[in-house]
């Protein structure tokens, strides 16, 4: 649904404007997402009782091809690495540790099967769930989808482990070809229902697409843009934990 | 007793096709500022609900004085010619659709969409692909709506004659075919997995209770729909749907869905019609019936003509809306996709749906004129004779 990207139009555009004037984005700026998109009312709070008891932060994404980068050291460029290397600086008194389980050209549904072992084997407090893109591009019944990730969730739950569901990337090339909507629309009803929060990369990417800060339609094979878009998911992920798992304090001790 | 085929056209069923029509299309342009204006938007219910409801309606309208003039096979043998014809349109829309695909991903090769570029897989495999397209089971996005047309319009010869031998079975039997459909969870199956996206075992629902109406159903109903407590139920039902779209649009607000609710109601389903979604449409109808009543006179103003026309010739009107929305979504990407541009090609594109809607309405006229053959119907071609 585009819905969602009214608001970041707007403030898209008020932010062309500002730069039109002549104030530069800085790159620490690159990355920036309206609250709105970014932060809700799901609370981490398997997280929050995880940090404060050992001083760890184990997390776990389990995800597509779109959560890491081609090539020999694509991983090291791509957003859970970005993740871990984000929260390990802000959050420098905690035992940070990000652990990917790729599962490139699977449904949601095989994606699951694979849970239980996930958490026996890594006993993560948190799980990072990116799936939708594949579904959407075999066309699996969104009925069984929405289903497949339901239950999923209350597996990870029972195991202990907190949810975080990101959808698919924003892909202006695909748009009129893979239709994402109905498994962006499923995966916000399950983060709704479940109480989990919910990581829009569709509606986050596209607004740093509309805003200009990635061209994300160019044609190019260089892995710079996929490298920026990457470390910006990574920021904004950690900004989500840190918000949802009510880590401020923590940060703030840091700082101080 | 004998159905009732009313024999002028109903010029609001035009209006609200066309309008459909530009909506749908509207809709089809991902990214797009102006599909905000759609109803989608403001309710459960879009204009696919209006369009196969008042497809549904202008079919039987059609179809069913031939079928009493000329008996079931007469009627039945046109009715599956213009399946046939929509068949056509489909795979020529498919056509158009892969060279679109072919040339715009042709230059697509930015590491950041390894798993994206998989949605290319069918290109590499046309043996199938093409062959699974012919039988409509591998329909590209957006182009689910024509394959759902066909198989309603290849069962509505049974159907149709059922409803002029007796319309309340027809409809029971609609309805009942609906609920086993949720029970049971019966689909098309689809390519390469999945199932038909309009699910036409539950569509046909809507499709039937339109012709219903228009054999007479909307007469029963009249009553009811004059009823003020029907107005007033419909008013309050589509403000709640207003009000829960809106929690939607603004994520901080789903708070004041009570979790109860959301859980009795969420997903709302497309694919099966959802309930919520077939009552938004009967709400909405009801008010529009209430409201514009059939001799409104701006329905004849050249200010509401556009719609009307487009309406009237709703199959090429709709092919083109699905071939424009292609074309502006290759614009908005190759050149320039700014707010400015998504406005400019949203008029475009109904400016040229009316202009052609506009030839293709001289042409018929002149062809009828010409010909010197005694006039067709005048129900199914002066009138745009679409179904």
């Amino acid at each position: 649904m585009t819905a969602w990207s009214f608001i970041g139009r707007a403030v898209a555009i008020g932010a062309l404007v500002l730069c039109g004037a002549g104030m530069h984005a800085q790159s620490a700026g690159m990355c920036d997402v309206p609250g709105y998109l970014l932060f809700g009312d799901s609370l981490l709070q398997r997280v929050t009782a995880a940090v404060a008891k050992d001083k760890t932060l184990n997390i776990v994404v389990l995800g597509g091809a779109s959560s890491t980068l081609p090539g020999p050291d694509g991983a090291q460029f791509a957003y859970p690495a970005r993740l871990e290397a984000a929260l390990k600086r802000r959050l420098p008194d905690l035992q940070v540790n990000v652990t990917t389980e790729m599962k490139p050209r699977q449904q949601a549904v095989k994606m699951a099967e694979k849970i239980d072992k996930l958490v026996l084997d890594h006993k993560p407090s948190l799980m990072i769930w990116q799936t939708g893109s594949y579904d959407a591009m075999r066309g699996t019944d969104p009925g069984e989808f929405l289903a497949a990730i339901s239950s999923g969730v209350e597996k990870f739950q029972a195991g202990g482990a907190d949810v975080i569901l990101m959808n698919m990337q924003y892909s202006p090339r695909t748009e009129s070809i893979v239709a994402v909507g109905a498994y962006a629309d499923g995966l916000r009803w399950v983060a709704r229902e479940r109480e989990v929060p919910l990581f829009d990369r569709l509606a986050i990417m596209r607004h740093w697409y509309d805003a200009g800060q990635f061209n994300l339609y160019a044609p190019t094979k260089d892995l710079a843009m996929a490298k920026g878009v990457h470390d910006c998911v990574g920021r904004t992920l950690a900004s989500l934990i840190i918000d949802a798992a009510r880590l401020e304090t923590l940060e703030r001790a840091a700082q101080q | 007793m004998a159905p009732v085929v009313q024999t002028e056209r109903d010029l609001r069923l035009d209006l609200f096709r066309g309008i459909a029509l530009w909506l749908i299309f509207l809709d089809h342009i991902p990214n797009n500022i102006v599909s905000w204006l759609t109803i989608r938007n403001y309710g459960f219910s879009d204009a696919t609900e209006i369009f196969i409801f008042i497809s549904g309606y202008t079919a039987a309208f059609v179809y069913g004085s031939a079928m009493l003039q000329r008996g079931f096979f007469v009627a039945g043998a046109r009715i599956l010619k213009r399946a046939w014809q929509i068949y056509v349109a489909h795979i020529f829309l498919f056509v158009i659709y892969i060279a679109e695909i072919a040339y715009v991903m042709s230059s697509f090769e930015n590491p950041l969409y390894a798993e994206e570029m998989n949605a290319l897989d069918f290109l590499k495999n046309p043996d199938v692909t093409i062959i699974q397209a012919l039988l409509l089971k591998f329909k590209p996005a957006n182009m689910d709506v024509l394959p759902l047309y066909i198989v309603l319009l290849l069962l509505f010869p049974v159907v149709l004659w059922l409803l002029i031998r007796n319309a309340l079975i027809a409809l029971v039997a609609s309805v009942a075919l609906y609920a086993l459909t949720w029970e049971f969870g019966w689909n098309i199956p689809s390519y390469p997995s999945g199932h038909w996206y309009f699910n036409p075992f539950a569509w046909q629902l809507l499709f039937v209770f339109g012709a219903w109406c228009a054999l007479g159903g909307a007469t029963q109903l009249a009553a009811a729909l004059r009823s003020p407590i029907t107005m007033w139920i419909a008013i309050a039902y589509l403000v709640f749907a207003f009000g829960v779209t809106l929690t939607w649009h603004f994520p901080r607000l789903s708070y004041l869905v009570p979790r109860w609710l959301g859980e009795w109601m969420y997903p709302i389903d497309k694919v099966n019609l959802d309930v919520l979604r077939f009552a938004h449409f009967l709400a909405l109808a009801a008010l529009t019936i209430r409201f514009i009543p059939r001799n409104w006179p701006p329905l004849q103003s050249r200010w509401l003509w556009p719609a009307v026309i487009c309406g009237q010739h709703s199959l090429e009107i709709f092919c083109i809306g699905v071939f424009l929305a292609f074309a502006a979504h290759f614009v908005m990407v190759e050149f320039q996709g700014g707010v400015h541009m998504q406005v400019l090609l949203s008029l475009a594109g109904i400016f040229l749906m009316f202009g052609i809607a506009l030839v293709i309405s001289w042409y018929k006229r002149s062809e009828s004129r010409g010909s010197g053959k005694p006039k067709r119907p005048h129900d199914s071609d002066l009138a745009g004779g679409e179904a």
